[in-house]
């Protein structure tokens, strides 16, 4: 991504909209009211949770999967799908 | 090389000399003849260009907008209905900041339907941000095309460039072809610009609430563009012999009245000058070339000193008269001097606007007073 | 916690999509792009119509592509895609590929004549509908994808819709372009193989994928996958591909739920009517039966 524009003034603005930040950061696990919890014993790490994914967080560190709370919006699909039942939904406490 | 060619013909010739990349139009009349020509062209190799066989005006302009994002040279024709079709796109090929060129041939718009010259299709499309000039001959016509590519590659803003529906698409007449070496001279290939590019991934054109600064940067640009556009008339001056000015004027230095006018209208008007000044009586006459951006300074300087003015129509905006008449009135609003502007409505629908009816404007002009509202010649009794 | 590392991709691992885009909880769309964009790769250039992928691709200055995108109005998905592959060929840059993207409104309604230009043209191009079966972007109404019987704003209960949804793919097939497929995210490999199938063929490339929208077919987000098998378990939503106009492939197994098993999930079909039920089962049969002859 093109990061040489920024927002700051009008000349450093792109001549239209021209988006140049990724949304990598825009923490969309603010809007989680349920939340997975991954059971590693259960896990057998056959990775339908993370095929299944919307927004791309579970992902793959150390050898195992991982859940993003940054990004995790608390779907459910992963505990739905996964065949161990290794993922359990708890409510989100804030 | 001399040629004697219509003014469409000139448009596909000189849209091969600027060696467009991408062509995508549909077929109306009067413009067909041009998208048959580049289909020619295309086919043959005279014109390494892919062209397009669209299925509507609002796709050849999408097919424009997309092939300019990625950094083609592209080009468009249409006319009337076509234009009218495309109008969403208008707004967003110029949103975008996208050099396209496109070539209008005006024609009155339905309903009742029409095919004849008449310029309130483009002048309906003022507002969408497009830099808009109308011609005069097919030489004009010709040079206004490669003209348009420097202009619209530099300002990053599309051009519209009109020609009257037969009276000047059909017309035959002389145009002189420049040697290709001449044209690349005059046109390198487009100066590099943001495009899109798998190696270096952007969007365009997402929503924005920054977008009054964008609308800000295209006013800039639109205000520069009367500058650059005379600039690069006088370049154009140097390589070819030829230049055209923003607006063009006759005899208007002392002159008592001036007939304003745009398109094929004042060559009629420029005859009929000649012979009021053989009786003694100092007619003048301004074509305004350039109606995006409005050279509103250029009109009013030699109007200033004239005592009435009367402003020829081909177009017409209901419920407020002559579209020319309006911006010209609105400028010298700016200068305030007290100019009474008489206003016409004369030709629309492709009628001829005649050396009888020019004299006719110029009596009435002469000797009524000022009334502020438009008179229409031509009409049945 | 000392196993070995055992970790599996059932599909590519690449992801072309970044987190952090805004499209709902449990969002079919958002799942049919991270699909796609594993079978297309890194290469790919893609033009977007509001919609909302539009949204979900994110307002300026973000992005949620990690491919270059072009925003275009609603009617021109598939000629904008046309504009790009012309102005790559010009430039000799073929091994780039063109992605028109749209949902069901933007190709079964406002987007139809360019795309049936395009596929005329065979313009070289692969489109990829998700089918969220209605205008779910602008709040939930009603598009020609969209079933009968089926509440939307603007059909609203008890006035549900009563014309069946569009077949959009036998409009695609009378045009006889190269491939043909439709696919569900309930079936990512099956789809991804479908998309690499179409990535390896010339022409105009027509793919429609299932998409649930938890939003407006009003049901719990994480029923989205179990929602999508349904569709193609009931027959709802058939999984077949058509090459040149003619080549019939069925690849799903004959229909094995009940259909109410699918409607009783979704608050959409609420209205439902037990006419409308058994409509919809001969409708299924009706169409199991001509694929099922198409297909040999």
């Amino acid at each position: 991504m093109k990061k040489r524009y920024s927002l700051k003034s009008l000349d450093t603005l792109p001549i239209t909209a021209i988006s140049f930040i990724t949304t990598e950061g825009n923490e969309t696990g603010e809007w989680r009211s349920q939340r997975p919890i991954l059971d590693r014993e259960k896990c057998n790490s056959c990775g339908l949770c993370w095929m299944y994914c919307p927004d791309n967080a579970i992902y793959a560190e150390g050898g195992a999967f991982q859940i993003s709370y940054t990004y995790c919006k608390g779907c459910g699909i992963c505990a739905k799908e996964c065949p161990r039942g290794a993922i359990l939904i708890e409510k989100e406490e804030r | 090389m001399k040629k004697v060619i219509s003014a469409n013909q000139a448009v596909s010739y000189a849209v091969v000399a600027a060696k467009a990349q991408v062509i995508a139009a549909y077929p109306i009349t009067p413009q067909s003849s041009i998208v048959e020509m580049l289909a020619g062209f295309c086919a043959t190799g005279a014109l390494q260009a892919k062209f397009i066989n669209v299925e509507s005006e609002h796709s050849a302009m999408a097919a424009c907008i997309s092939a300019s994002v990625m950094g083609a040279r592209t080009f468009t024709a249409t006319s009337s209905q076509g234009l009218a079709l495309m109008h969403e796109l208008l707004h967003y090929a110029s949103g975008l900041r996208l050099p396209i060129v496109m070539a209008n041939v005006n024609r009155a718009l339905a309903s009742p339907f029409n095919l004849k010259a008449d310029l309130s299709d483009s002048l309906s499309q003022r507002d969408t941000g497009w830099l808009q000039f109308y011609c005069e001959s097919g030489q004009e016509v010709f040079d206004t095309i490669i003209q348009s590519y420097r202009i619209s590659e530099k300002l990053l803003l599309p051009v519209m460039v009109n020609l009257e529906g037969f009276i000047l698409s059909h017309t035959y007449e002389i145009v002189d072809l420049p040697e290709q070496s001449q044209v690349d001279l005059f046109l390198p290939p487009a100066p590099a610009r943001e495009c899109l590019d798998v190696d270096n991934p952007c969007m365009f054109g997402s929503t924005t609430d920054y977008y009054i600064n964008f609308r800000y940067k295209m006013h800039q640009d639109m205000e520069e563009a009367k500058t650059f556009c005379s600039e690069i008339d006088a370049e154009f001056k140097k390589v070819f012999g030829r230049d055209y000015g923003l607006v063009s004027t006759y005899l208007c230095e002392d002159a008592d009245l001036i007939l304003v006018t745009a398109g094929t209208i004042a060559g009629t008007c420029r005859v009929v000058a000649d012979r009021c000044r053989a009786r003694g009586m100092k007619v003048g006459v301004l074509r305004i070339r350039m109606v995006r951006p409005f050279p509103g300074k250029q009109i009013c300087e030699p109007l200033r000193k004239a005592k009435k003015v009367a402003v020829i129509d081909r177009d017409f905006s209901p419920g407020c008269g002559g579209i020319f008449a309006q911006e010209v009135k609105a400028s010298l609003q700016g200068i305030n001097c007290g100019l009474p502007v008489y206003e016409f409505i004369a030709g629309l629908g492709g009628k001829d606007v005649t050396d009888k009816d020019i004299e006719l404007i110029i009596e009435q002009t002469h000797n009524m007073p000022n009334r502020g509202e438009s008179t229409w010649i031509g009409l049945l009794k | 916690m000392d196993r070995p590392a055992q970790i599996k991709f059932p599909i590519p691992e690449e992801e072309l999509v970044y987190s952090g885009h805004t499209a709902c909880p449990g969002c079919g769309a958002a799942l049919a792009m991270k699909y796609v964009l594993k079978g297309l790769g890194p290469r790919t250039i893609i033009v977007i119509p509001p919609s909302c992928m539009g949204t979900i691709a994110a307002g300026f200055p973000f992005s949620s592509l990690k491919i270059p995108v072009l925003r275009i109005p609603f009617e021109s998905t598939a000629i904008s895609a046309s504009g790009i592959r012309a102005a790559l060929d010009v430039m000799g840059k073929e091994d780039i590929h063109v992605l028109a993207w749209a949902g069901d409104g933007g190709t079964f309604d406002i987007g139809l004549q360019a795309l049936s230009g395009a596929a005329e043209r065979n313009d070289n191009i692969i489109y990829v509908c998700y089918d969220n079966e209605g205008y779910m972007n602008t709040g939930i109404q009603r598009s020609s994808s969209t079933p009968a019987g089926a509440w939307t704003t603007t059909t609203p209960a008890p006035f549900v819709k009563d014309t069946p949804k569009k077949d959009i793919v036998r409009i695609m097939a009378a045009h006889n372009i190269p491939y043909i497929a439709t696919a569900s995210i309930g079936y990512p490999a099956d789809l991804i193989r479908k998309v690499k199938k179409a990535k390896e063929i010339g022409g105009t490339r027509f793919i429609l994928i299932f998409s649930p929208c938890p939003t407006g077919w009003r049901y719990s987000p994480e029923m989205t996958i179990r929602l999508a098998k349904l569709g193609t378990e009931t027959g709802i939503f058939p999984l077949y591909e058509i090459e040149n106009g003619e080549k019939y492939t069925l690849s799903s197994k004959r229909p094995e739920k009940p259909l109410r098993d699918y409607f009783a999930l979704q608050g959409r079909f609420r209205n439902l009517t037990k006419e409308n039920l058994q409509q919809f089962e001969e409708r299924v049969e009706k169409e199991r039966e001509y694929l099922k002859r198409l297909a040999g």
